[in-house]
C-alpha cells in the first residue's frame, strides 16, 4: 500500500520526536474520587465562533474536538483508524462502505445514524478543499441504512480516508442531520454533538469563557487514546476554556494555582514558570507551526514574479523567528515548504532564507524587475502575539532591499476581512501578509491552501499557475513515497520560483500545566480526554 | 482666522501670568513643575541628538537585554534601545496631546461663539453636544480609531472630538454672560459686523478659562493617547510613543517592567507638571473658575 | 416639581436619538464589511454579496436606519456578527461584574475620598491640606493601567496578599470571594475618582465653612467633628454628588482598562473587544446602552439634588 509506506518513513521520525516530550497514554484508572473536578485551560485565543465548518479557526476546531465526534481518526503515525466507524475498501479503491459502531448518542438524547454522517459529510465537503476534490471524484455518498454508509468514487482516491480522517484545517464533524442541514453560508446556531464532552450553552461567554461537561453516554472505543484516535475516556467532570486578556496574566494565575493549564506560552515568559515545581512546561507536539507570508498576486508590484523573488531574498528566517519566539530550542530554521520533520520535506531554492537573507540579490532582482517603488502595503496583526513579529521585522529587511514598505497595523479580524478583498491595495486591498499553520497543515500538496493555483478560485493572494494543479495531479497519481518525494521536491522547487507563499521556519509553543494534571495526550489539537486531574 | 490683532484684554490676561508679583505669590511648587515640564520638553524635542540609537533599529538576536553600558535601559522584544525610544516616544505623545488641544480649543471656540451668540442655533447645537458627551470618551474614540486606521491625525480627531463638547459649553456660557454687558449691547445697537462683535468683543472673555481649559485637555489628551495604545487602538505601533511602549510591554510586564514602569513615569511627570501649571494659570487668570473640566 | 421631573425626562429622547443616529452612522460610512466577518475564512465573492444581500446592506442608508430604530425600539438591540448570541444576552451576561465592580469602586472611593477632603478642607494650608491635593493631582495623572499593574505588583506578587485576576459574583461564590478578588481592581478604578472627590469635597467644604451659621455651630460648642460631618458636610453634598456624576464617564474609561488587566468579563471588555473585532451590532448597541446609563445616571443626580440640598426647589 502506497499509503502504508508513506506513513511508516514519517512515524520514526515522528516517534523520536516525541519520545522525549510527553508520557505514555496507557495510566491504571487512579483512585475514583467523587469530588467534581474542574480543569480550567488557558487556550490560545477566544471562543467566539462556534461552527467548525465555516471557519478555520483552531480554537472552533478544538471546540468542535470536545463536542463532537468523527467517523476516523488518525493515530500518531498519522494513520487513518477507526473512531465512529469501521470501514473496508472495495477492491479496485473505488467504494467505500463504512460501518456505524453502536452506542453513539447525540447529545440531545436520539442515537447518531449514518443519515447524520452523510449530511454532516456533505456539508464539509462544500467548504473543505480536500473535500472539494473527493466530490470532483464522486458518484454518489448515501447512508443505506442507520448503520452503513457508501462512499463511491468514479476514480480510486488513495488518500480519501486521510483526508476525512485529518485533524485540521476543517476536519469532518458529525452533527445531526437536521443541524447539518444548515446552508454552508449560514452559521449553525445549535451545538449538539455526540463527542465526550456536552457544550454548556448557559456558561457560553464568547471570547470569554466557556464550558464543557462530561458526556455521561458516551461510550469510548477500548483502544488506549492515541493522537486523535484510540479511547476518548473523559477523566474529568467539567473543562472550563477561559480566555485572559494578556499572557503575563494568565502565567500569574497558573502561577497563583487559579488555573491549570495554558495552552501556549510565549517562550519569552518560560523563565517565570520554571522556578516553580509545582508548574511543568513542555512542547505538546513535535513539529509546530510553520509561519509563512503569503503576496497578493493580482496587483503590482507583486504580480511580477521577480519583484516577489527580490523580497523573498531578502527575508531572514533567523531574524524573524528569534523576533517572534527568541529562545532557540523553539524554533527551527527550515526552508522546506512541507515542513521539516515531514516525509516530503525538501529545502530546494531556500538557501537565503536559511542563511540570513541575499540582500544583495534582492537589490539585484528588484533593479531588474523594473519596480517602481510602488508602496507594498503590509498588514501587520498587532493583537495575535504568535502574528505580530514577522510582518515587523520582515518590513525593515524589504526596506533594506529597497522596497518601499507601508506597513499597516490592525487587528487580526480586520486583517481577515481585508485580506479577502482583491480591490487594489490603495483602496481597501493588500500585498502581503503572514500567518501561521501547524504543520500536517501543510505538510502535504493536497492538503496545503498555498498551493492552489485556480485563480480567484485560491487561497487569498489568488494565484493563476497551471503548473501546480499539474504537479499536484501528478502527486495523486504518484504510486510510491519515492515518486510522491519526487514530485514533492519538484512542488517545493517550483513554489521557490514562482513563490506562492514564502516559508519563514518552524516554531514550537510551549504549553504549561500544574504539576498535578497528568497524562495529556500530545497530540497538535490540544484535548481534554484522557487528561486526569489529581488531587 | 479672520481676525486682525489680538485685543489687549486677552493679552493682558495672558501676561499677567507672568508679571513679577504675580510668580512671586506662588511659591516654589509652580516654579518646580515648570522647569520639570521645561526639561521634558526640551529631552522630547533633543530627543533625535540625545538618543544613543535609533528608535526603529531593530536587532533581534539581542532581545530583552538587561541594562548595561550600552543600552541604559536594556532592550525590547525586537532588540530596540528602550532609551532611545522613550526619549523619541515623548515627541509623538506630546505631539498628538498639543495636537488634540489646539484643534479642540479652536474648533470648541468657533462653536460655542456661535451657539452663545446665534440663539437659533444655539438650541440645536446644544443638544447635540449633550449627545456627544452621553457617549462615553474612551469607547468613542476607540471607535473613531478602530474604523479610522491608526495614524497620528485619526488618533488627534478621536482625542478631540470627546472633548469639542466642554469647550463649547464652556465658551457659550461665558459668551452669554458677556453679550449682556454694556459694551457688547453698545456695539450690537451701533451695528458693528458681526465678525467684529464676535471676535473683538466677545471672544476675548474667552481667552483666559480656554487657556486653562486647553491645559486640562493637553494632560488630558496625552493620557487618553497612552489608554488608547493600551487597548491596541492607538497610533501605528511603528511609531514610537510613550502609550505604544507600555502597550508592547504588557506582554513581558513580569520579565522586563521597564517597558512600563519608564515611559510610564515620563507621562506620568508630564501630564502631573500640566495638570499642576493648569491649576496656578486657573489661580491666576480667573478665581471663579474652580471645577475643572466642567 | 413633577413638571419639573417630566420636562428632565422627556430632555432625554432627543438626546438619545442624536446618539442613534451618531452611533448609526459612524458605523456605517467607515470602511468595513460586515458580510466578511460574517462568511469566514473562506468565503468567495458570491456568498459575500447574498449574505450583504440578506442583511440589507445594498438597501440605501435611510432605509438601513429606519429599519434598525424600528428593531431597536422593539427592544432588539441585534445579534453579534461574530458568535450569533443576541446582543441582549452578551449584555445580561456581562453586566453584573461591571455594576459590582463600578458600586465597590464608588463606596471605596467615597469611604476614601470624602474623609480627605473634609481633612484638608478643616486643616486648610496645612501639611495634611498639601498631601491631600498632591495626591489628586496625582491620581489623575497616572495612567489607570500603570496602576493596576504597580498594584499586581505589590500586593499579588511582591506580598502575595490577593489573587492577580479574575472575578467572584457575590451571588455564587460569597461576598467574601467578591471582595477578594474585587478589592485590587476596585481600588485601582477608585485612585482616580478619589483624586475627584477629594478635591471637590475639599473645594466646597472651605466653601462651606467660611459661611455664617457653620461659625454660629462653633460658637455654641457643637463638637468640632459634628460641625464638620452634619454641618458642613451635608450642604456640601450636591457638588459632591456631581463629581460622580461628572466622573461616570471616567469610571466608564477605567472599567474598560481595570477589565482587561484583571481579566473581569464585564461590558468594558465586551465593547473593546467588540470594536476590535468589528462586530457592529455590539459596538452599536454597547455605545447605545453606556450613553443611556450615562444620561440615566446624571437625570438621577439632578433629581436627588433636590433631596440633598434643601435650597434647590423647583
Amino acid at each position: 500500500m502506497t499509503l502504508q509506506s508513506f506513513r511508516s518513513k514519517g512515524a520514526s521520525r515522528v516517534r523520536n520526536l516525541m519520545a522525549g516530550a510527553l508520557m505514555a497514554s496507557t495510566a491504571l484508572a487512579g483512585s475514583a474520587a467523587w469530588a467534581e473536578t474542574t480543569i480550567t485551560a488557558v487556550m490560545h485565543s477566544g471562543l467566539r465562533v462556534l461552527d467548525p465548518i465555516i471557519t478555520t479557526a483552531h480554537i472552533t476546531r478544538n471546540h468542535a474536538y470536545m463536542i463532537y465526534d468523527v467517523l476516523v481518526a488518525v493515530d500518531g503515525n498519522f494513520a487513518p483508524q477507526p473512531q465512529m466507524a469501521e470501514w473496508s475498501v472495495s477492491e479496485d479503491g473505488k467504494v467505500y462502505t463504512f460501518t456505524l459502531r453502536d452506542g453513539l448518542m447525540f447529545h440531545d438524547g436520539t442515537p447518531v445514524t449514518m443519515a447524520d454522517a452523510e449530511a454532516s459529510l456533505k456539508r464539509w465537503a462544500e467548504k473543505d478543499s480536500g473535500g472539494q476534490i473527493i466530490m470532483d471524484r464522486t458518484e454518489s455518498l448515501t447512508a443505506t441504512d442507520d448503520k452503513t454508509l457508501v462512499w463511491t468514487l468514479t476514480e480510486p482516491f488513495a488518500p480519501l480516508l486521510d483526508t476525512i480522517g485529518k485533524q485540521s484545517a476543517l476536519p469532518p464533524f458529525i452533527m445531526p442531520a437536521r443541524i447539518a442541514a444548515t446552508p454552508t453560508d449560514t452559521a449553525i446556531t445549535e451545538h449538539v454533538g455526540s463527542g465526550p464532552f456536552k457544550f454548556v450553552e448557559a456558561e457560553f461567554q464568547p471570547g470569554v469563557s466557556v464550558t464543557y461537561v462530561k458526556n455521561e453516554d458516551y461510550v469510548p472505543r477500548d483502544e488506549p487514546a492515541d493522537n486523535m484516535a484510540g479511547g476518548k475516556v473523559v477523566h474529568v467532570d467539567k473543562v472550563v476554556w477561559s480566555t485572559m486578556p494578556d499572557a503575563s496574566t494568565a502565567i500569574n494565575a497558573l502561577l497563583g494555582d487559579e488555573i491549570d493549564y495554558i495552552e501556549s506560552v510565549q517562550v519569552d515568559l518560560l523563565p517565570l514558570l520554571e522556578g516553580d515545581p509545582d508548574v511543568i512546561n513542555e512542547k505538546r507536539e513535535p513539529l509546530g507551526y510553520q509561519t509563512i507570508g503569503r503576496m497578493n498576486f493580482k496587483h503590482a508590484p507583486f504580480d511580477n514574479v521577480k519583484v516577489r523573488q527580490a523580497a523573498m531574498m531578502a527575508l531572514d528566517q533567523q531574524a524573524i523567528l528569534s523576533a517572534l519566539v527568541g529562545n532557540p530550542d523553539y524554533y527551527e530554521i527550515c526552508g522546506a515548504i512541507f515542513g521539516c520533520g515531514t516525509p516530503l520535506a525538501d529545502t530546494t531554492g531556500s538557501d537565503s532564507l536559511t542563511s540570513g537573507g541575499d540582500l544583495e540579490a534582492a537589490k539585484a532582482l528588484l533593479a531588474e524587475s523594473g519596480y517602481d517603488g510602488t508602496p507594498i502595503v503590509l498588514m501587520a496583526p498587532t493583537d495575535v502575539v504568535a502574528l505580530a513579529a514577522q510582518p515587523v521585522v520582515a518590513s525593515q529587511a524589504l526596506r533594506n532591499a529597497g522596497f518601499n514598505v507601508d506597513m499597516q497595523p490592525m487587528d487580526w479580524q480586520t486583517l481577515v476581512t481585508r485580506r479577502a478583498s482583491q480591490n487594489a491595495p490603495a483602496d481597501g486591498g493588500w500585498n502581503m501578509f503572514f500567518t501561521n499553520w501547524l504543520v500536517p497543515e501543510i505538510s502535504s500538496p493536497l492538503v496545503s491552501p498555498m498551493l492552489n493555483g485556480r485563480g480567484d478560485g485560491a487561497w487569498f493572494g489568488w494565484p493563476e499557475d497551471e503548473k501546480i494543479e499539474e504537479l499536484k495531479a501528478a502527486f495523486i497519481a504518484a504510486s510510491s513515497l519515492e515518486e510522491q518525494q519526487k514530485v514533492a521536491a519538484e512542488i517545493q522547487a517550483h513554489n521557490m520560483e514562482q513563490v506562492l507563499y514564502v516559508p519563514v521556519g518552524q516554531y514550537a509553543l510551549p504549553q504549561a500545566r500544574r504539576s498535578n494534571i497528568v497524562d495529556m495526550l500530545p497530540s497538535p489539537v490540544p484535548v481534554f480526554w484522557n487528561v486526569k486531574k489529581e488531587e | 482666522m479672520s481676525y486682525s490683532a489680538p485685543p489687549a484684554s486677552a493679552m493682558q490676561s495672558v501676561l499677567r501670568l507672568f508679571s513679577i508679583p504675580s510668580l512671586a505669590k506662588l511659591g516654589v511648587g509652580p516654579l518646580i513643575a515648570a522647569a520639570v515640564l521645561v526639561m521634558i520638553v526640551i529631552v522630547t524635542l533633543l530627543s533625535p541628538w540625545l538618543a544613543p540609537f535609533d528608535p526603529l533599529e531593530m536587532n533581534p538576536m539581542n532581545r530583552l537585554q538587561g541594562p548595561s553600558e550600552e543600552h541604559f535601559l536594556g532592550t525590547d522584544p525586537f532588540g530596540r534601545d528602550i532609551y532611545s525610544r522613550v526619549l523619541i516616544g515623548g515627541r509623538v505623545s506630546l505631539l498628538i496631546g498639543i495636537g488634540a488641544a489646539v484643534v479642540s480649543v479652536l474648533i470648541g471656540l468657533v462653536i460655542g461663539l456661535i451657539a452663545g451668540f446665534f440663539r437659533l442655533a444655539d438650541t440645536l447645537i446644544m443638544r447635540v453636544m449633550d449627545s456627544l458627551m452621553a457617549i462615553p470618551s474612551i469607547l468613542l474614540a476607540i471607535a473613531l480609531v478602530a474604523l479610522n486606521g491608526p495614524s497620528i491625525t485619526s488618533v488627534i480627531m478621536a482625542i478631540t472630538i470627546p472633548e469639542i463638547p466642554r469647550v463649547v459649553r464652556l465658551v457659550r456660557s461665558v459668551v452669554l454672560t458677556a453679550r449682556e454687558e454694556p459694551y457688547v449691547e453698545a456695539a450690537i445697537a451701533l451695528g458693528s459686523s458681526m465678525p467684529k462683535i464676535l471676535f473683538q468683543h466677545l471672544m476675548p472673555n474667552t481667552m483666559a478659562p480656554l487657556i486653562v481649559q486647553g491645559t486640562y485637555i493637553l494632560a488630558s489628551a496625552i493620557l487618553t493617547e497612552a489608554i488608547l495604545s493600551f487597548l491596541g487602538a492607538g497610533v501605528s505601533t511603528e511609531i514610537p510613543t510613550w502609550g505604544n511602549i507600555m502597550a508592547e510591554g504588557r506582554q513581558y510586564f513580569r520579565v522586563k517592567p521597564e517597558l512600563i514602569l519608564w515611559p510610564g513615569l515620563m507621562l506620568s511627570m508630564c501630564i502631573l507638571t500640566i495638570n499642576l501649571l493648569g491649576d496656578t494659570a486657573r489661580d491666576l487668570l480667573d478665581p471663579r473658575l474652580k471645577k475643572r473640566g466642567e | 416639581m413633577l413638571g419639573y421631573l417630566i420636562r428632565r425626562v422627556l430632555a432625554i429622547i432627543p438626546v438619545m436619538l442624536i446618539v442613534a443616529i451618531f452611533v448609526f452612522l459612524l458605523l456605517r460610512l467607515t470602511p468595513g464589511d460586515p458580510a466578511a466577518i460574517i462568511a469566514g475564512d473562506m468565503a468567495t465573492p458570491e456568498q459575500l454579496e447574498r449574505i450583504r444581500e440578506a442583511m440589507g446592506l445594498n438597501q440605501p442608508i435611510h432605509t438601513q436606519f429606519i429599519s434598525w430604530m424600528g428593531r431597536l425600539l422593539q427592544g432588539d438591540l441585534g445579534t453579534s456578527l461574530i458568535s450569533g448570541t443576541p446582543v441582549i444576552t452578551m449584555v445580561g451576561q456581562r453586566m453584573f461584574p461591571t455594576i459590582n465592580i463600578a458600586l465597590l469602586t464608588i463606596v471605596i472611593a467615597v469611604a476614601i475620598a470624602v474623609p480627605m477632603g473634609v481633612l484638608a478642607a478643616w486643616r486648610h494650608r496645612s501639611w495634611v491640606d498639601y498631601a491631600v491635593m498632591s495626591f489628586s493631582v496625582m491620581g489623575f495623572s497616572v495612567p489607570v493601567f500603570v496602576i493596576g499593574y504597580i498594584f499586581i505588583l505589590v500586593f499579588s506578587i511582591t506580598l502575595g496578599w490577593l489573587p492577580v485576576q479574575g472575578y467572584a459574583a457575590p451571588a455564587e461564590k460569597g461576598f467574601g470571594e467578591f471582595l477578594y478578588r474585587g478589592i485590587l481592581p476596585a481600588l485601582t478604578l477608585a485612585t482616580i475618582y478619589i483624586a475627584l472627590i477629594a478635591r471637590m469635597t475639599r473645594a466646597s467644604m472651605l466653601e462651606v465653612l467660611g459661611e455664617d451659621y457653620i461659625r454660629t455651630a462653633r460658637a455654641k460648642g457643637v463638637k468640632e467633628s459634628r460641625v464638620l460631618f452634619r454641618h458642613a458636610l451635608r450642604n456640601a453634598a450636591v457638588p459632591i454628588l456631581t463629581v460622580i456624576g461628572t466622573g461616570f464617564a471616567l469610571l466608564i474609561s477605567g472599567v474598560v482598562v481595570t477589565e482587561s488587566v484583571f481579566n473581569i468579563p464585564g461590558i468594558g471588555r465586551l465593547t473593546v473587544d467588540a470594536i476590535l473585532a468589528r462586530d457592529y451590532p455590539v459596538i452599536q448597541a454597547m455605545i447605545l446602552i453606556t450613553s443611556a446609563t450615562y444620561v440615566v445616571v446624571n437625570l438621577i443626580i439632578d433629581i436627588s439634588y433636590t433631596i440633598f440640598d434643601p435650597r434647590i426647589r423647583y
